[in-house]
């Protein structure tokens, strides 16, 4: 990462990494928020549920780790970019949301349906709150896209 | 009569487990004392940083903690964070090699860089090395019957304490390189050891919470393992933006080829 420097100059970069910042900061703030509000506030969320399968823990580990790491280093990669003037907001906004949206998708249907890791809240009628958590998924990631690979243009005067 | 004798070993355990904290504290105070004297002064903080390690070590190894420790895995888990982790992390930031390397006269200090060039000791301070008997360590320490020979056994004991802290120095100081250490790895290299770290950590922590070590309840188990795995999420938040942080300087836009050494 340090070597880059000639390659980073290089203005025709700033798009795709724009989207890469946006994403991991997506990625990081939804598990962020997650943890937050769903686990740390309305105790909706079980620290451990002892129906987990083995591989919902190790894939949960990973995306808690990934995710922590991605936070703060999507928002390194977004003060790079402001420092060598390249940031395009409406691209970054859009990756911010595809991370968000793929992330919370991902939770709401592998973790939490096939690996077993928590449900969203313990209550009757679970696939109630199961519908809306997907639903909502998709339509964070469908925003994300429009804004991410819709901004080529405007991006590109705001250089 | 059997649990005063039993006391008794406990507490020299403890002050045999102390001693080496308190001597490296005197020989850092020593060393940016004389260093200071000869050369420019040694940075305050840095001396503040090591101070505060030593004292997280201690508080780990001897006193209310470190007695309570034996019976309560909650007490355990704190100061396994200390010691582990907390500890490590200041004395890193601490940068002792650099201050070593500046106090020897040079002849010394050739010998000290040569020895850290060595094969062994390059394959000791490697993020996978570390990493591997770090989380490993932790693995065998708490899914084996090796936590409960630590409660009986006054060596077992100190040698898992010290092992715990040495293992904790050794991965945060390949993670973050502070200190002069050759071959150094790539951030991209170090980011994803950071990342499998950060991930042994929290699955070892959320598979306790179900699995207790053998002699704890799992009331205990479950208090400690979540204190294991948020406190380990407290401490790792620090050593990421310190992380990112040593990547955000060394990756400026840089007009000429400026000096390269990355300091924090």
């Amino acid at each position: 990462m340090a070597v880059q420097s000639k390659e980073d100059r290089r203005s025709s970069h700033f798009p795709r990494r724009n989207l890469w910042s946006g994403f991991l900061f997506g990625i990081g703030f939804v598990a962020f928020f997650d943890e937050a509000v769903f686990h740390q506030l309305l105790h909706w969320h079980h620290f451990y549920d002892k129906s987990t399968t083995s591989a919902g823990l190790v894939s949960d580990g990973f995306f808690h780790a990934f995710s922590w790491f991605a936070t703060v280093g999507g928002l390194f990669l977004f003060a790079d970019l402001r420092r060598r003037k390249g940031l395009l907001l409406k691209k970054w906004i859009g990756g911010v949301l595809l991370g968000a949206g793929i992330f919370q998708l991902y939770d709401g249907t592998v973790q939490h349906k096939l690996m077993r890791l928590h449900q969203i809240r313990y209550v009757e009628n679970v696939w109630i709150y199961d519908l809306v958590w997907n639903t909502t998924a998709v339509l964070i990631m469908v925003i994300g896209a429009a804004l991410a690979f819709r901004t080529k243009k405007g991006g590109r005067n705001a250089q | 009569m059997h649990n005063e004798h039993h006391m008794q070993t406990a507490l020299s355990a403890s002050l045999w487990l102390a001693l080496p904290f308190l001597a490296a504290l005197l020989l850092y105070a020593w060393a940016a004392f004389h260093s200071s004297r000869r050369y420019s002064s040694w940075p305050l903080f840095r001396t503040l940083l090591w101070i505060g390690g030593i004292l997280c070590s201690l508080a780990a190894v001897i006193g209310p903690l470190a007695e309570k420790a034996h019976m309560n895995f909650i007490a355990h888990m704190a100061g396994h964070l200390l010691l582990g982790m907390l500890a490590p992390l200041f004395m890193v930031l601490a940068a002792p090699i650099t201050l070593i390397l500046r106090t020897l006269p040079v002849e010394q200090a050739r010998r000290v860089s040569r020895l850290l060039q060595s094969r062994l000791l390059r394959f000791a301070i490697d993020p996978i090395t570390a990493f591997v008997l770090n989380i490993g360590g932790l693995w065998l320490l708490y899914t084996t019957s090796l936590y409960a020979h630590m409660q009986e056994n006054v060596l077992i004991h100190m040698f898992v304490h010290f092992h715990v802290f040495l293992a904790g120095y050794v991965f945060f100081s390949s993670i973050l390189c502070i200190d002069p250490a050759p071959h150094r790895r790539s951030f991209h290299f170090r980011a994803a050891v950071l990342i499998l770290a950060l991930a042994g950590h929290s699955i070892l922590s959320k598979f306790l919470y179900a699995h207790p070590p053998a002699g704890v309840s799992s009331a205990q188990a479950e208090m400690g393992s979540m204190l294991m795995y948020y406190g380990g999420d407290a401490v790792d938040l620090i050593l990421v933006i310190l992380f990112c942080a040593q990547w955000f300087h060394a990756a400026r836009p840089r007009k000429s080829a400026s000096s390269k050494t990355v300091q924090l």
